[in-house]
């Protein structure tokens, strides 16, 4: 971390002192004179030539992004163009958006990444700009009649190297697209832009490579199917030793009433772990009748940072799988984007799912209508509903020495629209539970900085200043309720608040929502419990020593 | 300042050239009847061939920018209009949009202060002014109405009365007159003066404030100051209206910059930025509901791709799966 991060307190005197547009300093300067500086800690290593052969995607060179040539290849301006122009075509969204802004300036500071940096061109409306200005030149929109006056500009290496970088600082969170009074989303137009500057291998090897390995091996960390087992077993033997339960997940079984599928980040990555013991731990209590399967061992898909087709492949498993193992419906573990992918793209590219029932909680009876269609169920509705009818045992003191607050993921929040279910488990599961100032959480929500495929580690910088009004959020919080616990339920939030709250807020640790129904469950059968999942003792369960009330 | 500028010398040009057309070259028939009838048609034509030009473009996915609780299970409540699940709340968000700047009205602004950390505070300054600035616009044009028509029609009636309300001097001031010069005002000044629009603005951004305001502007001249006789401005617009090809009456020449600016502006319309009347309907992160998981969504050119099956997964790893205890389909 140190060799990518910024100093914190050089970071801090700059956010104090140095003049920014944020804080109203104009500089006289138009942006598209500004020029583009990669510098260590501020651009993604590209996907190494061996993994863009093994994905077919053109253009497999060595190359970085402070080079001077970035080795394009011939007649990139002609792939550029005619990719656009193709979009174009395939979605009114870009259309649209391309066309209406007004620049009002209501998005302008919304962007994490412009709190961050101050830098204009994190402003969402710039960003589109970015795209908008070529778009006009090539375009034969009538503003192009007058040149200059509409603000249009060829499409040159130094305008690719500008899209490089700032449609990599968007992490399509869509926290603008809430405030633009036309709905104008940039997470659309930085999509296309990925997908575009693929087409020319302008490319990042921490997205590529996790979609080659998904594709392949089934999940992102490219975990072969014995070591995914053996992963998942190591947690069963841990839940045992802290619980004296042995829970008997099952994978690959035909017949099972429901195929769980979570990111592979919640089998591999610390603190993802410790969610999945939760969700182990939660279906053992109730008795679930469910399989996780091998191959489609992830939930998240890197294939939307990249292409829509690659999306859509990626994504197929899902419904082969469950298709190949009979089971009747699917449920999902925490994850943003995706469920950003499975509530609103899923069944639109790879449906009708009518193989499938509609799903049925088998504890509650409660049928999902609102997963009629796409048949798959979301582990917090899933367990509001258990909790709401009184099906699981809980102890909420158990969760005693955390002081917690929730981070409503931005593909959550903004692309799914769930923020009761979350609240609800966490109010029923600890004491204590505290709210971010109103203007940071639910739809408003502040992302963390390292989500779409940003959360490399040579990024360093750039996540820090990207995560800093979540950080700062946080910190609030913690000055006034003392908080060091933050719960979120996405993948990508456990693995990158974790370095940022190490940065900005240390002391704050880092949980998935799942993690603490863990904790809270009382498991019939099970031993004196101590510690949490993480093996940190609980307040008030202190061995020798009864409870306190 | 060159974007700035440039813009207002356009429309000071524009304005130069309908005077001295009418004033000196006396060519009140192209600035009356031609100029007006061909402005006329580019506005309908551009713009149907606008939305025309955006609704022939699938919207492959579902994607609602979703801003309030989607609909689940039953005892969870739900957000009809930021997260809808029917059809006629999604027309309500639109509406919303559309009628109050609903997304707008949400605005915040963030300000970083000393010790690195960051607050946000209610901003509605911007929610205020385009809410003025468009709404009296809209009240001016259909007040206008009493020149289109033989008959005044009610509403137009109505609207003129309640917009004189004030009826300080002779003729009757009209509130929407000085809310359209003020707002016009607070925009063009926060595009000047807040450091980040001012980045952002381009040319054509001052252009159409500077048009609609020199309009407005001369508008006001010819009510209150000059005080134009408007019967041969009815006879005109009547015989406009009626698709007539009859030379104009006597009319000042201010009506004619009056009338070209106007003419400029609808052609111009089509053409820009502006066109953000006819695509605030159509935002797909506003205008669809939020239940892609309940219906099915179709995209029509939906791709055919070959993704990796489990029979290639497995051929793959048969052995290591065999071995961890996994089942297989081949032995």
């Amino acid at each position: 971390m140190a060799k990518y991060a910024p100093n914190l307190s050089e970071l801090k005197k700059e956010l104090d002192e140095k003049p920014s547009i944020l804080k109203g300093n104009y500089s006289d300067k138009e942006w598209w004179d500004l020029p583009v500086e990669f510098r260590d800690g501020n651009w993604c290593f590209p996907a190494k030539p061996e993994v863009i052969e093994e994905l077919g995607f053109p253009n497999p060179r060595k190359w970085a992004a402070t080079d001077e040539d970035w080795k394009l290849p011939d007649g990139w301006q002609k792939i550029i163009s005619e990719g656009l122009r193709s979009r174009l075509k395939k979605y009114r969204s870009l259309k649209l958006f391309l066309d209406t802004c007004v620049r009002c300036g209501a998005c302008a500071d919304k962007c994490h990444f412009f709190l961050g940096t101050g830098d204009p061109k994190n402003m969402p409306v710039l960003r589109a700009e970015l795209l908008r200005s070529v778009y006009r030149n090539d375009f034969p929109l009538a503003e192009k009649i007058l040149k200059g006056f509409s603000g249009s500009r060829k499409l040159t290496a130094e305008v690719i190297k500008e899209w490089h970088m700032y449609f990599n600082q968007c992490t399509e969170c869509r926290r603008c697209s809430l405030f633009c009074p036309f709905g104008i989303d940039t997470a659309e137009i930085t999509i296309v832009a990925r997908e575009l500057l693929n087409l020319i291998g302008v490319n990042n090897n921490w997205i590529l490579a996790p979609v080659a390995n998904c594709n392949r091996t089934g999940n992102h960390l490219g975990i072969e199917p014995h070591t995914f087992v053996q992963n998942i077993e190591s947690m069963v033997d841990d839940i045992e030793e802290l619980t004296g339960i042995a829970v008997e997940p099952t994978f690959n079984r035909k017949g099972a009433e429901v195929l769980f599928i979570t990111p592979s980040g919640d089998v591999f990555g610390d603190p993802g772990v410790y969610t999945m013991m939760g969700y182990l731990l939660l279906f053992h209590h109730i008795g679930l009748d469910y399989t996780i399967s091998t191959y489609a061992s992830e939930g998240g898909n890197f294939g939307f940072f990249t292409s829509n087709d690659m999306m859509k492949k990626l994504n197929a498993k899902m419904y082969h799988e469950a298709r190949r193992l009979g089971v009747k419906w699917l449920l999902g573990g925490e994850c943003g984007h995706m469920w950003r992918v499975v509530h609103q793209y899923m069944d639109t590219m790879n449906g009708p799912a009518d193989f499938l029932e509609v799903p049925v909680s088998p504890v509650t009876g409660t049928k999902f209508r609102n997963a009629a269609a796409t048949k798959m169920v979301h582990i917090a509705e899933f367990t509001a509903d258990l909790i709401h009818n009184g099906k699981l045992k809980l102890d909420p003191k158990r969760n005693d020495h955390l002081r917690t607050t929730f981070h409503d993921s931005c593909n959550i929040a903004r692309g799914m629209g769930m923020f009761e279910e979350p609240r609800y488990i966490l109010r029923n599961v600890c004491n204590t539970f505290h709210e971010m100032p109103e203007n940071t959480i639910r739809e408003q929500t502040f992302c963390c900085g390292s989500g779409s495929g940003l959360n490399a580690e040579e990024y360093m910088d750039i996540r820090m200043r990207g995560g800093f009004p979540r950080a700062n959020a946080v910190r609030t919080v913690r000055e006034k309720h003392k908080v060091d616990s933050l719960v979120t339920i996405c993948a990508i939030d456990r693995a990158s608040l974790t370095p940022l709250m190490r940065y900005w807020n240390p002391g704050v640790g880092v949980y998935g929502l799942h993690e603490l129904v863990g904790n809270a469950l009382v498991m019939d059968g099970e031993k004196k419990r101590t510690e949490d999942l993480r093996e940190n003792p609980m307040a008030g369960f202190e061995d020798g020593e009864d409870d306190e009330d | 300042m060159k974007k700035v500028l440039m813009p207002l010398a356009m429309v000071a040009t524009l304005a130069l050239v309908a005077y001295v057309g009418v004033e000196f070259l006396k060519l009140q028939f192209i600035f009356g009847v031609v100029i007006p009838y061909t402005a006329a048609v580019l506005f309908v034509a551009g713009f149907l061939f606008r939305i025309a030009d955006w609704l022939i473009r699938p919207v492959p996915f579902r994607i609602p920018t979703t801003a309030g609780q989607e609909k689940s299970l039953d005892w969870i409540r739900r957000n009809p209009i930021e997260s809808p699940h029917r059809a006629w709340e999604a027309a309500a968000r639109v509406l919303s949009e559309v009628l109050l700047f609903r997304s707008l009205f949400r605005n915040i602004r963030a300000e970083l202060r000393k010790d690195a950390s960051l607050a946000y505070a209610s901003n509605k300054w911007l929610w205020l002014g385009g809410l003025a600035f468009h709404w009296s616009l809209l009240v001016i044009v259909l007040r206008h109405a009493r020149f289109f028509f033989a008959m005044v029609p009610g509403f137009a009636d109505f609207l003129d009365h309640a917009d004189s309300f004030f009826d300080v001097t002779l003729p009757a001031f009209y509130i929407s007159d000085a809310i359209a010069l003020g707002a016009i005002t607070f925009l063009v000044a926060r595009r000047f003066f807040d450091a980040k629009v001012r980045m952002i603005s381009l040319p054509t951004d001052y252009f159409p404030l500077f048009l609609i305001g020199g309009i407005v502007l001369i508008g006001v001249l010819m009510r209150y100051v000059v005080r134009l006789n408007v019967m041969p401005v009815k006879d005109l617009m009547l015989q406009l209206m009626n698709f007539g090809f009859d030379p104009p009456g006597e009319i000042g020449t201010l009506f004619y910059v009056h009338l070209f600016l106007i003419s400029v502006l609808l052609a111009y319309f089509p053409l820009s930025k502006l066109m953000h009347m006819g695509g605030i309907f159509l935002s797909p992160t506003r205008n669809l509901c939020n239940n892609s998981r309940e219906k099915r969504h179709v995209n029509p050119w939906n791709s055919d791709i070959k993704f990796r099956t489990y029979s290639e997964y497995e051929d793959d790893f048969r052995e290591k799966m065999k071995k961890a205890g996994l089942p297989v389909e081949k032995q």
